[in-house]
């Protein structure tokens, strides 16, 4: 039972990247990173994770502004979400994104909560959450698994164990930009494409990102490859403010001179522990028009392979109609 | 005469205070000395302790003292303890720390090393009625009326007998029925036999029910989050084990209770105990997550309700079932005022109720905005449409046919109310919704988007009598008026006080409203709950101003000559008729009132107050005219509430959202005191009834026994994109004739019939698919759009 009241910690405030690096270094999984706070904070008031140090990235500037670069757009993983769904630029070039932002939880969140935050959180499995010591938590039992467990907002694929699911509305959005995450540490630099940022539960099933200790995702990059497509990007949740997602999609679309669907990457989010790209799907509208038909098309193959729980089988027409709206509206 | 402040909007003196912060609730209070404590509280939903190991905590600096269930008095069962060895629910408090800060008390607690023995558990009432199903007590699973706890179990031939998804209906606690029920069946044209589920909810205040206490001078003083002053008094008092006039209670402000904070509660007890325990004052905070466990909820139903309907729609006859989810405690009496909710709002011929309370190792449940009678507005409603349907009737119709008016009886013994204006709510309403143009737009579509439209009534007992009131009239001028019904955020406690000023014909700048402290003279007066304060209240300062203008003259005629049958008030003297120049001005009164004393400063007193009021009377006497009354006025009826709500959404097929395009709520709440608090109840009623209806979710892993809903993200009451941006708010003022202002409640009502016809028009936009459940998800309109099976079934208490 929660009980709002944070353990004791040390907090420290790097306003340059190196002196971070030098404490995630020292502290390593006794560290924990801070960005809006939103999610860690809510950890932290439970006691459930009961880091002894705090490194807040608040106070280094140059994770934060967006930036056009020669070959797309750079986004510092501290920007607001506020700033990223108001951003002119980031909303005519690239307005799946925006957009995106636009639908996290609600604007006192958005004032403060970054874009690093929202793609790095945790899964909001209730069970998980509540503390309990599942697969995830380290545990070797799935509480949302059972034939009577309330698991309405899991998953559809995967979850061979855990079946919690990607709460990031922004995540979806990134994948299906085919982003990059830069990510550095006191070693040096990596780049991932968004694809592999997030961790499958197979490989890793106690962390959502691929984000080791001493890590930080310090910018995403957007390539101009895929700004300026047509985007479509829909969330729905039981809410329509302060609420995760049943199912997203993020679909962007490039379309040739004959008005043929040259490229297009769709991306559902919350039907699994990752941004869910479908890659068949994607193959499967390419070179058609993009009209009713080929929505309905896209549509019947977009669940392939759905394994729906005790009580989450209406993801599947949900999924299939939003891949639907998405080919007919992009 | 006409009114000069009552029906009239005016500022409330704590909006003030509200709107720029400085309003102080009982988390902002600080004494020297202070204390925190933090509790210790159940992770599993029924369980025994064995053993409890506090040494490593005690022995931390800062840490003062623990305070366990062995040092307070037993209380009988199903009451509530404020500790316990035998938590029955997930997040009931078994012990609490006190410590120098909150840090150090919960870094003590998580030291403590409980060894508990878990015990047999239900969250399902209808599991536990099953042969050889689980009781959420060890002493039985039932209340039964008269009887107290007890273990029913239903048979298998029950359960056969009702056949799949049908409520199987064994030997119910409590049974009552008028008139001639086979025969109302046999007659029906159309008859419906409907099983149905109410999940529960919360009450999601956004204060949680924090309080501070301490001890001085052989008083215990509270500060504590309630609905309710005066009558809160003697229910903590108890709990605390002293006097009541030993207790003084501070709750100016109340950050919301809805039912939950409307009578005294165990926990609010606790720091007055750890205080007398440690000498020092102490302070309790409750957690969002406490809240939702401590804080009580709404009871869920388990339902059968068979109509009988005659071709015209009217109803014949009507026989209901509840099982009602009671939680591990005494629970509230949802069940009954369900039924009689059902007698009264579709006034059927011949009715029969069953019912049982069933005990669950969920949170306790009590009172929560029209308890019961929102459950079956949102259960009913709906299958009026559908006989509706059945029947080619309009929605309008077939409520206006069944609509109560003055001479409709209520309940199992069918007496009378004192006025019903149903009818003419529908009418007013569906005039000014356009019902008929909008009705002629449901099931249109655009692309994936329908319209759907509905209309939904509900009902609240709204009044009482019998308590009573008091006002001061001081030497400077100044009129107090003292109210005891606390402050729940409504505002009614400043409106009804306006009767007292308007009665008094006193300038309402002159008016002073003395509340929030008991301290400060406090009449006895019933609880801000069951939307009575506007009848009640207004009653009890009409007799109190009453009782004052008699003794205004009579000092006139005492010191001008004459009796007091000459002297009249006005502009804030009393003056002889026909001679306006020999007059006092109420200061003037108020002194003469002191030097006089006796009756006219409180020395003396009427020998049928309550014990409270003649306590706040004497503590008072001598400060100036005081006029104390017991509301001795008539009330032969129930007094009604009544309330329609009109509504037209979009509905989206592919995603089983929709969207409230436009609401209207019309009030039945006799005469408007204030219309500006009215709408303001109209509009946020509705809120509160959308989530009922379509967003709220109290969720229980029935495996585990916990609770998937302990934050406001995952309860998730409705939120401003939720609902419509403008809400229409009417009344239709019609004075009710057992109050002295025409004055009626109204609370109450106005989630009910909003939550009723957003469900309707749910339905309306799905072509007549009716889900016989709250709340409807957008999984299940999704699934019922797509023509997928529900992933829950039928009876089942929680859905995901």
């Amino acid at each position: 039972m929660a009980n709002d009241m944070m353990s004791h910690f040390e907090l420290f405030q790097p306003t340059d990247l190196e002196t971070a690096f030098e404490l995630l270094d020292r502290w390593g999984d006794r560290g924990w990173k801070l960005a809006g706070g939103h999610d860690s904070l809510g950890w932290f008031k439970e006691r459930i994770k009961q880091p002894q140090a705090l490194i807040d990235l608040e106070g280094i500037a140059e994770l934060r502004g967006i930036r056009e670069t020669a070959d797309g757009i750079e986004i510092g993983s501290l920007t607001t979400l506020t700033d990223i769904e108001r951003d002119p630029m980031l909303r005519q070039r690239c307005g799946l994104l925006a957009d995106a932002a636009r639908r996290v939880a609600s604007p006192q969140i958005r004032n403060t909560g970054t874009l690093g935050g929202n793609l790095c959180q945790d899964t909001r499995c209730w069970y998980y959450r509540y503390g309990l010591n599942c697969y995830r938590a380290g545990g070797n039992v799935c509480y949302a698994d059972t034939p009577v467990a309330m698991n309405r907002e899991h998953s559809l694929f995967e979850g061979s164990r855990c079946v919690a699911v990607s709460p990031s509305d922004t995540a979806t959005a990134l994948v299906a930009l085919d982003a990059s995450m830069v990510i550095r540490n006191s070693g040096g630099e990596r780049v991932v494409p968004a694809g592999e940022f997030f961790m499958p539960e197979a490989v890793d099933i106690t962390r959502m990102t691929v984000l080791e200790p001493g890590d930080i995702l310090t910018a995403i990059r957007i390539p101009a490859s895929w700004t300026d497509a047509a985007f479509y990007f829909e969330k729905v949740a039981d809410r329509n403010a302060w609420d995760f997602a049943l199912v997203s999609v993020a679909t962007a679309m490039r379309l040739d001179a004959s008005g043929m669907i040259e490229d297009a990457r769709i991306v559902c989010g919350a039907v699994q522990c990752t941004p869910r790209r479908l890659v068949d799907v994607e193959n499967l509208v390419k070179g058609r028009a993009p009209n009713e038909e080929t929505a309905e098309l896209a549509a019947a193959a977009a669940a392939d392979g759905a394994r729906p729980l005790n009580s989450n089988h209406y993801k599947i027409p949900l999924m299939q109609n939003l891949v639907k709206r998405s080919l007919r509206s992009s | 005469m006409a009114n000069v402040l009552l029906g009239k909007n005016f500022t409330p003196p704590d909006v003030y205070g509200k709107v720029t912060g400085k309003a102080k609730y009982a988390e902002d209070f600080r004494a020297e000395g202070m204390l925190f404590c933090r509790l210790l509280t159940s992770p599993m939903p029924h369980g025994r302790v064995r053993t409890i190991d506090a040494s490593a905590a005690l022995a931390m600096e800062g840490v003062v003292a623990i305070l366990t269930a062995d040092e307070l008095p037993e209380v009988p069962a199903p009451r509530a303890p404020i500790l316990t060895n035998e938590p029955h629910y997930v997040g009931e408090p078994i012990l609490a720390v006190a410590a120098v800060d909150e840090t150090t008390a919960e870094e003590a607690i998580a030291k403590i090393k409980v060894d508990l023995e878990p015990l047999p558990f239900s969250v399902d009432p209808l599991e536990s009625l099953r042969p050889g199903g689980s009781n959420a007590r060890t002493t039985g699973n039932a209340l039964v009326p008269q009887e107290g706890l007890k273990e029913i179990k239903w048979t298998a031939e029950d359960f056969a007998a009702a056949g799949e998804g049908k409520l199987p209906m064994g030997e119910p606690a409590s049974t009552w029925s008028y008139g001639d029920l086979d025969g109302g069946f046999a007659n029906a044209a159309v008859v419906l036999d409907e099983t149905f589920v109410t999940a529960g909810n919360s009450h999601h205040s956004m204060e949680p029910r924090t309080a501070m206490a301490y001890w001085d001078n052989g008083k215990c003083y509270v500060h504590g989050s309630n609905q309710s002053q005066s009558f809160i008094v003697p229910g903590l008092a108890n709990l605390i084990g002293i006097e009541p006039a030993q207790l003084v209670f501070i709750g100016e402000n109340c950050g919301g209770g809805f039912g939950s904070k409307g009578a005294a509660y165990p926990i609010q007890a606790l720091p007055a105990l750890m205080s007398k325990k440690t000498k020092r004052p102490v302070m309790m905070r409750i957690s969002r997550a406490e809240e939702y466990a401590v804080g009580v909820a709404r009871s869920g139903f388990q339902g059968r309700i068979k109509l009988g309907f005659r071709e015209d729609g009217r109803l014949l006859a009507c026989d209901l079932y509840i099982v009602q989810e009671n939680g591990p405690y005494t629970g509230f009496g949802d069940w009954n005022s369900a039924a009689s909710a059902v007698s009264l709002v579709y006034t059927p011929e011949a009715m029969r109720f069953r019912g049982i309370p069933v005990l669950g190792n969920t949170p306790p449940k009590g009172a929560q905005r029209g308890p019961g009678q929102n459950q079956i507005a949102t259960a009913v409603e709906p299958l009026l449409d559908k006989a509706a349907r059945q029947l080619g009737l309009d929605q309008v119709a077939i409520r206006r046919i069944n609509a109560p008016d003055h001479d409709s009886k209520y309940g199992r013994d069918q007496g009378p109310v004192t006025s019903a204006y149903m009818r003419e709510a529908l009418d007013q309403g569906a005039a000014s919704f356009k019902w008929d143009e909008k009705q002629a737009t449901s099931g249109q579509r655009q692309g994936s988007k329908v319209i759907g439209v509905g209309v939904g009534q509900a009902f609240h007992s709204a009044g009482a009598n019998g308590f009573d009131g008091l006002v001061r009239l001081t030497p400077d001028g100044k009129l107090h008026i003292h109210t005891g019904v606390g402050n729940l955020g409504t505002y009614s406690y400043a409106s009804t006080s306006r009767v007292a000023a308007e009665v008094l014909k006193a300038d309402w700048d002159n008016c002073v409203i003395e509340r929030g402290d008991s301290s400060r003279g406090l009449p006895w007066n019933l609880g801000q709950f069951g939307s009575n304060t506007s009848f009640t209240m207004t009653r009890t300062n009409y007799a109190a101003a009453m009782d004052a203008v008699a003794k205004l003259k009579a000092i006139a005629a005492n010191d001008l000559g004459g009796s007091p049958d000459n002297y009249e008030i006005g502009n804030e003297t009393v003056y002889r008729r026909g001679n306006p120049s020999r007059r006092l001005t109420y200061a003037r009164a108020a002194q003469r009132a002191i030097e006089l004393g006796g009756a006219y400063s409180g020395q003396e007193m009427a020998e049928d107050l309550n014990p409270m009021t003649k306590a706040s009377v004497r503590g008072l006497a001598g400060t100036g005219l005081i006029g104390a009354a017991k509301d001795g006025l008539e009330r032969t009826g129930m007094v009604p509430a009544l309330a329609a709500g009109f509504v037209r959404i979009e509905l989206d097929l592919e995603t089983g959202k929709f969207e409230i395009l436009e609401y209207l709520g019309v009030a039945d709440c006799g005469t408007v005191m204030h219309p500006q608090g009215l709408e303001a109840q109209v509009r946020s009623g509705a809120v509160m009834g959308f989530g009922e209806a379509a967003l709220e979710r109290q969720v229980f892993d029935p495996e585990f026994g916990l609770p998937g809903a302990v934050g406001f993200y995952q309860a998730k009451p409705p939120s401003y994109l939720d609902v419509a941006v403008g809400m229409g708010a009417e009344a239709v003022d019609q004075a009710d004739p057992q109050n002295p202002v025409g004055a009626k409640g109204i609370g109450e009502p106005l989630m009910g019939c909003a939550a009723a016809a957003l469900l309707c028009a749910i339905s309306d936009a799905l072509g007549g698919h009716y889900f016989n459940r709250v709340p409807v998800l957008p999984d299940m309109i999704l699934n019922a759009a797509s023509g997928r099976p529900q992933s829950h079934k039928p009876l089942d208490m929680h859905t995901d």
